[in-house]
């Protein structure tokens, strides 16, 4: 009986793993079309290639938080031997779909990001100065470039007061992003 | 792989600033790619559309070359279809577009043109539009008489150079859109002996303006023929501006504009170095031949493009809207011989609509038989047929055939740059062909070229290069889908023929909006277009999810939801990332298909008596509707007879392969209030299915107060 039992055990067993197996590969697939369809948005030249410097954009519009080392990381595995400024999609896709299988680079929930601006506001205040927020965005983490920092100011700062209400601007964001 | 955050305070600040920064990253990328997938929707919708325009011309080609109409009636109602489309002659030109018994009334304010024309005209003119009023139709015909007399003295491709004035200025698609025209005369100045201007095209269609816009470009090129020079465009053709809704203001004024766009030249050449064409070019363009050709036998550009068998085959049957199973079943009833034999057209009364719809079908797929086995049996050569609008007095070209002086215009009007090299057809817009960079390399050594200006394609910017600055696209029309959408922009060249832009957009608003703003509106008036398409293939989309849910759940998958979706728009568009904003999934990630389309019935829906099946229908042919309603009111008047408006369904019934009842056109009919008397205004039949989009846009409006750029 012991052996019959062995039999059955192997079985189903086998029968498990064949059906995670289809399981996962229909998941994987379902990723990898995701991903394709992302690259293919940035792909201007029709030729299954993307700008290096746009690669981010296709990483970060499939959900993904890297921070700019992150970021770097992965293009390092993407590139070409010999970098050429353009990331192929053979090389991008088992990568990136690996990415998203691991789930690498989670997003930032709405909590963490108000603790973010709060350890920032020295004073507890509930907003940041102009110069605050200029300073901090520019000289530290990974610094904003002056485009960043300025798109980001048009939309956050409120001119009479020249303050950033970062509760309100967290909202509004959110909001936005659909 | 997520660092742990060591304690001392700087640490923290610093993580912070990164988590800031990263969240920050996302987000604005997230905005990109927003921004693109919209701009690709509308594209897509547009460029879908023209194509729609094609298979229709297609259609009422076959039923104009097949049809044997049996009574006077019928031959009536048919050929009125294509009367529009002839050419005339001048003596006889003259006498239908008279305008000198038309006397304009002493109650009339407008502006008072005499010829031949002077500066203060033009000016007067614009002033005139600014503060709204129009030009009296007996100015406007007499200022087309004077500008087609002028026309016809000019070469096919204009020569302009940089020495007599200081700059050209080039300006591309305008569209209608008159305010962009103001705002570049603003800008740049008026037209004047040391200030040239070359307008590259489609100056009609869409926007609001499309004649005063002609008005003013006439008047200038008459006051300053030696530096205003036109182009061409797709859009100045006939049956493409019956599409679009330029064909008002009555017959005598759309005939004597026909006759004008073909008279209007079909390049321009800066210094004989720089080319400047409305579309773009092929591999087979030949500026010898078409600085030969007649080019005022064009009257419209626009007929179909043959293909390979398979995909003709396909074309014929989306045309007439047949299944398969029809098609054999039609056969089958015909009891016809495996090969069927052109037969003599017998058609039935057309009151009989069953009879006549079921007839229409038939010659139609015989039709299909003949083409087939004709394709099987030759060459490149189309054969040419009544609907071609090419006037047939006038046979004798020099040395090559009506067919190759043909291919020259529509691939000089319609064709788009590719990155790929090579040489294809384009597809996407039905005429034209897609030109890589080895083409244009190949042209411009032919002629010994610097580079080439063209339009036709909307551009973020208002302008854009490709080819390595080979090419250059320039469009005027600012907000070209939705107020925010894009720049307009002009070029300017000097002796150096050193390209210079001015941008703009002629909408004050869109400069106070933030960035995020902008992509919103835009966005939520490219996914309202979508989702209207969408609901108008309700029937095609539940047929394609029911494939993928055969226990009938009434759920089927995301990925399987975007697979099906595309197969039936056709778009190619990025489904998985649109998705989100379309359509909720459920916790399960399933996607309940019945009530997603339902949701999307009610957001349609504006009138409740009219069964969804029709509404839906409408919909989706709506801009099909209103060609054959444009098509079927000979005089352009805003009205037809009842009776026909019914012959109209019919047609349209048997086009599109549905049944309409007489009930249902009943209820249509009596749901919008027509006067008694037998006659129906058209154009409040169709404002009617465009009150949803009215009324929003009147919303968005009354939050906007849109001025030029001052």
């Amino acid at each position: 009986t012991g052996k019959e039992n062995d039999n059955e055990y192997t079985f189903h067993e086998s029968f498990f793993c064949f059906s995670l197996f289809l399981f996962a590969d229909r998941v994987v697939a379902e990723i990898e079309k995701k991903v394709i369809e992302a690259f293919e948005v940035f792909d201007h030249e029709c030729n299954k290639t993307v700008d290096v410097r746009e690669i981010g954009s296709v990483v970060r519009s499939l959900g993904c938080y890297p921070t700019e080392a992150e970021l770097q990381e992965l293009l390092a595995e993407v590139e070409e031997e010999e970098p050429t400024g353009y990331i192929h999609l053979e090389k991008f896709l088992p990568v990136m779909t690996r990415v998203l299988l691991e789930r690498s680079y989670q997003p930032i929930p709405e909590d963490v990001l108000l603790h973010a601006f709060e350890a920032l506001d020295e004073n507890k205040c509930g907003y940041l100065t102009k110069e605050e927020l200029v300073k901090y965005m520019t000289e530290e983490g990974e610094p904003f470039t002056q485009e960043e920092m300025e798109d980001m100011l048009s939309a956050a700062l409120e001119p009479e007061t020249n303050t950033v209400c970062y509760k309100d601007y967290i909202t509004l964001m959110i909001v936005d992003d659909v | 792989k997520r660092k742990r955050e060591p304690a001392p305070v700087h640490f923290a600040l610093n993580n912070a600033a990164v988590l800031i920064q990263r969240w920050y990253r996302r987000y604005v990328a997230r905005l990109e790619m927003r921004r693109r997938c919209t701009w690709r929707i509308f594209q897509s919708i547009e460029y879908a559309c023209e194509q729609d325009q094609i298979k229709l011309h297609n259609f009422f080609s076959y039923l104009m070359d097949h049809f044997t109409p049996s009574s006077s009636k019928e031959r009536d109602f048919i050929s009125r279809m294509f009367v529009s489309g002839e050419s005339f002659k001048e003596a006889e030109l003259e006498k239908y577009c008279d305008y000198e018994s038309m006397e304009v009334p002493d109650s009339y304010t407008g502006p008072h043109l005499s010829f031949p024309l002077l500066p203060d005209h033009a000016t007067t003119l614009l002033e005139a539009f600014k503060r709204k009023q129009q030009l009296h139709a007996r100015y406007v015909l007499n200022l087309l008489h004077e500008t087609r007399k002028h026309l016809k003295q000019l070469p096919n491709i204009s020569h302009v150079s940089t020495c007599y004035s200081e700059e050209v200025t080039v300006c591309g698609d305008l569209h209608g859109q008159l305010d962009d025209l103001f705002l570049i005369f603003y800008k740049n100045g008026l037209p004047s002996p040391s200030k040239s201007y070359v307008f590259n095209g489609d100056f009609v269609d869409r926007g609001k303006q499309s004649l005063e816009i002609l008005i003013v470009l006439f008047t200038f090129l008459l006051v300053y023929p030696n530096e205003v020079h036109l182009n061409r465009g797709n859009h100045e053709d006939h049956m493409v501006n019956l599409r679009y809704g330029f064909s008002v203001h009555g017959r005598k004024i759309l005939k004597m504009i026909q006759n004008v766009f073909c008279w209007l030249p079909l390049a321009t050449l800066i210094d004989q170095k720089v080319l400047i064409i409305h579309g773009g070019i092929s591999d087979t363009t030949d500026l010898d031949m078409l600085e030969k050709i007649q080019r005022h036998k064009f009257i419209s550009v626009l007929r179909g493009k043959k293909r390979k068998e398979s995909n003709r085959n396909v074309e014929i049957q989306e045309i007439i809207g047949e299944s398969k199973a029809d098609a054999s079943a039609a056969e089958h009833d015909a009891a016809s011989s495996p090969s069927p034999q052109p037969q003599p057209a017998q058609a039935p009364s057309m009151t009989n609509r069953l009879e006549f719809s079921k007839w229409v079908r038939q010659m139609v797929q015989e039709q299909i038989e003949r083409c087939r086995q004709l394709v099987d049996s030759e060459s490149e050569e189309e054969e040419l047929t009544y609907s071609s609008f090419v006037s047939m007095t006038d046979l004798n070209a020099p040395c090559w055939t009506r067919q190759e002086e043909w291919k020259q215009i529509l691939d000089i009007l319609w064709s788009d740059p590719m990155p790929q090299e090579g040489c294809r057809e384009n597809t996407v817009r039905g005429g034209g062909c897609y030109f890589g960079p080895d083409v244009t390399k190949k042209i411009l050594e032919k002629y010994s070229l610097q580079f080439l200006i063209r339009s036709h394609e909307c551009k973020q910017e208002g302008y854009e290069f490709c080819h390595s600055r080979k090419v250059l696209t320039i469009f005027s029309a600012s907000n070209y889908y939705e107020i925010g959408s894009n720049r307009g922009a002009y070029v300017k060249l000097g002796p150096d023929l050193v390209p210079h832009f001015v941008q703009y957009q002629a909408n004050k608003t869109a400069h106070t909006l933030t960035m995020t703003q902008r992509i919103s509106r835009v966005e939520e008036s490219a996914f309202r277009a979508l989702r209207e398409k969408l609901f108008a293939h309700t029937s095609a989309l539940i047929s394609a999810f029911k494939a993928y849910d055969k226990d009938g759940t009434g759920r089927i998958t995301l990925s399987n939801w975007a697979t099906a979706v595309e197969s039936v728009l056709r778009l190619g568009l990025p489904w998985r990332m649109l998705r989100p904003q379309l359509a909720h999934s459920m916790a399960d990630g399933m996607l309940e298909y019945k009530s997603w389309l339902e949701d999307l019935a009610m957001e349609q829906q504006s009138q409740e008596h009219i069964q969804s099946g029709l509404l839906e229908v409408i919909y989706r042919n709506r801009s099909n509707l209103e060609t054959i309603f444009r098509i079927i009111d000979r005089d352009h008047s805003g009205l037809i007879s009842f009776e026909e408006f019914h012959q109209t369904w019919k047609l349209f019934s048997s086009h599109m392969n549905i049944e309409l009842t007489d009930d249902g056109i009943n209820d249509l009919v009596r749901s919008i209030d027509f006067n008694k008397d037998g006659n129906i205004d058209f154009n409040e039949f169709l404002e009617a299915f465009q009150e949803t989009e009215f009324n929003s846009d009147c919303q968005k409006a009354s939050n906007w107060v849109p001025s030029l750029e001052s």
